[in-house]
């Protein structure tokens, strides 16, 4: 019979009342580390808080964790600061280079949503593709009633208004997301402007995050702009619907981002944009963000904390993302995640069976 | 300690301690040497350490310029292409919005602090004065951040039709070209003015009160009236002082982050309307700095910090130069009057 929690608690007095190990998702075992820390991305920092206080209270593993940014949460893992990383990019061959053995396991996926200001507009109303979106960002379609986004939207009575474009003055993963895409829809975009957190903005003006953005938005008639899913949901923002690359024009929501994970070839890594999905209902401007940790842990206690709670995210975890906002992750993509999780070890035996 | 007569006056030279029994002698007196050596050396240590603050905050900013400075030299404040993907960096737009901002800035503040230091020194009852001044000061306690936000939320839509307005009608003078969206240096420069009008107006009053009565009465017993007093006498005698509440304010102005990020637009390019949206290199450096992810684009972030701390040295040398040559010509001037 496998030992109770309390029989546990009986044994180890003063200890934490940790549950045992049940089928590699609940608790780590007695010994584990109860305090872990990380750092990194400010986009799923909402549901890192949730899964980190219904662990804590489940389990007695405290985590604190930092929304520093991408850049940040990697440069404290380059320098082995926190125990985890978060990071909504890729990261850099150099900055892999940096730190050896790093691997990116994917937590949940956000999308990037097409705002804009038009008098008397509904989300959906209006349709745009990659290519058009490019077009207006490059500075090569600046009114609103431009032949190429009436094409897109038959019947829709566009006004003669000038296009202001909008984008993220500061570094982050929103713009990332949003630049790949642009990168792989549209050539002139790969050329001239390439993806990044940050980017040579051939035209637009600059707002200071998500708020930012959407603030400017709102405040100039006409204005296009791009903003997390969960942030355009939350404020009532009127969105675009994107065309796909099965040519269908899909609204951003968390069903057609979690539907963007199975119409992209998933590497073993994990390490890919959700951007242009082949699936006919997915959203075409997606990513995930992910957790960055070194594959081979030193420390056994900190790694059998750290392996419990990404599998109990993963699996458990996965139910507290929809209600604020957050994609799950498909199927596979959960399966490969996991199997990443498994691959952590310690002094060369895995940190968990 | 030799005693002499009370009434010998007290040799020039020796420690000028008076001969009476009050005097401390021996321990006590060495214990009170030593305590003013002690805290002559505190003192001194603790301006060293100011200075040594701010050495030390150069050496480490100089540091971690290195790499930028040696990628791109001096070509980097000239260079107009800040591109994080090709790690091309240069901060001229910056630059030109950093000034750009700040003169604008100034421009209106100056008029309207002499204007209201003037009336809270000279003209305003004690009843009116001391609130009116209280309320000033509020004004720069309030976050910068607040600011920015009510500038985005407040200032900005109200701005818009003020800036079509003024397209309409002075649009010929590239001063006022280009689509009038609200957001941009002129926003930009009006919540600086904001920011920056506590200081000007709280220095320059008291700078007007420090003048002394003797040469207002002056003024007037030559027949001068309260305005000729006010621009002929007292303005000029002030003149240094005003000139070092201008040069703190335009301290404040180069530096203001947070509030002139929300609303200059953050578009690196220069062009000369007011209604442009343009950068500054407090804001570029405070967004891009958290997701900065390589080397050398933080390493040209910090040198943007260089860029901006050098301006700022060279603006508050030049003003103390010129606050040194008007205040001996003010003094000139006295001794030539006689």
């Amino acid at each position: 019979m496998l030992p109770t929690a309390r029989s546990l608690a009986a044994h180890s007095a003063g200890a934490p009342a940790l549950a045992v190990l049940d089928q590699g998702n609940g608790c780590p075992p007695s010994g584990s580390a109860t305090a872990l820390t990380g750092a990194g991305a400010t986009f799923p920092a909402p549901i890192y808080t949730r899964w980190f206080d219904a662990y804590a209270s489940a389990c007695g593993v405290r985590v604190n964790y930092q929304a520093i940014g991408s850049g940040g949460g990697i440069r404290q893992h380059t320098e082995r600061t926190v125990d985890f990383g978060a990071s909504d990019a890729i990261l850099t061959p150099e900055q892999f280079a940096a730190a050896p053995g790093t691997i990116m396991i994917p937590t949940v996926a956000g999308a990037v949503a097409i705002v804009a200001n038009l008098d008397g507009l509904t989300p959906g109303q209006l349709d745009v593709s990659g290519d058009t979106i490019a077009k207006i960002y490059l500075g090569q379609i600046t009114r609103w009633n431009d032949p190429r986004l009436a094409a897109e939207n038959p019947g829709q009575d566009l006004p003669d208004r000038a296009i202001t474009p909008v984008r993220r003055s500061d570094g982050s993963g929103t713009t990332n997301i949003f630049t790949t895409y642009l990168s792989k829809v549209s050539s002139d975009w790969q050329q001239q402007v390439g993806a990044g957190t940050s980017v040579q903005w051939p035209a637009g003006v600059g707002g200071e995050g998500n708020a930012g953005v959407a603030g400017q938005v709102r405040q100039i008639p006409g204005a296009i702009g791009y903003v997390e899913l969960a942030y355009a949901k939350q404020n009532n923002l009127t969105w675009l619907g994107v065309r796909n690359q099965a040519n269908n024009y899909v609204q951003p929501s968390l069903e057609s981002t979690t539907a963007a994970m199975e119409g992209i070839e998933l590497p073993d890594n994990m390490q890919v944009m959700l951007v242009d999905s082949a699936n006919p209902s997915a959203y075409p401007i997606a990513g995930f963000t992910w957790l960055v940790v070194y594959q081979n842990q030193t420390d056994r206690a900190k790694a059998q904390s750290l392996v419990a709670l990404m599998r109990w995210a993963l699996t458990d975890g996965q139910a507290m993302a929809e209600p604020l906002d957050y994609a799950q992750l498909s199927p596979t993509a959960q399966q490969k995640a996991l199997a990443l999780v498994n691959s952590i070890s310690v002094n060369g035996q895995p940190a968990l069976p | 300690m030799v005693s002499r007569s009370p009434l010998a006056p007290a040799p020039r030279g020796a420690a000028a301690v008076p001969a009476n029994a009050a005097a401390p002698r021996g321990l006590a007196r060495r214990r009170r040497d030593l305590g003013d050596r002690l805290f002559t050396t505190a003192v001194t240590a603790m301006a060293f350490a100011l200075v040594g603050l701010v050495v030390l905050l150069l050496v480490s900013l100089f540091q971690d310029a290195a790499l930028a400075m040696g990628r791109f030299g001096l070509a980097f404040i000239w260079g107009s292409v800040w591109n994080p993907v090709t790690h091309v960096f240069g901060v001229l737009p910056a630059v030109y919005g950093t000034l750009a901002t700040s003169c604008v800035a100034l421009l209106i503040a100056v008029p309207i602090g002499l204007g209201a230091g003037i009336f809270l020194a000279e003209f305003a009852p004690p009843w009116l004065e001391r609130p009116l001044a209280f309320l000033i000061e509020l004004l720069a306690a309030i976050p910068s951040v607040v600011l920015g936000l009510w500038a985005l939320f407040i200032l900005v839509p109200v701005l818009r039709p003020v800036e079509g307005w003024l397209g309409r009608h002075l649009g010929f003078l590239p001063l006022f070209s280009g689509p009038p969206i609200g957001i941009g240096i002129l926003a930009a420069s009006l919540i600086l003015t904001i920011m920056v009008l506590p200081i000007l107006t709280t220095i320059i009053r008291e700078v007007i009160r420090a003048v002394p009565e003797n040469q207002r009465e002056a003024a007037y017993a030559l027949g001068a009236t309260e305005w000729e007093a006010i621009a002929g006498v007292v303005l000029p005698y002030g003149r240094s002082g005003i000139l070092g509440a201008v040069t703190l304010a335009l301290g404040r102005a180069l530096g203001e982050t947070l509030a002139v990020t929300m609303v200059i637009g953050n578009v690196f390019k220069i062009e000369l309307s007011l209604f442009a949206q343009a950068t500054t290199l407090a804001s570029l450096i405070a967004s891009q700095f958290r997701e900065a992810d390589s080397e050398i684009y933080l390493s040209a972030l910090i040198y943007a910090g260089v860029v901006l701390f050098v301006i700022t040295l060279v603006v508050n040398v030049a003003a103390r130069l010129l606050v040194h040559r008007l205040s001996t010509a003010a003094i000139g001037l006295g001794k030539g009057g006689g």
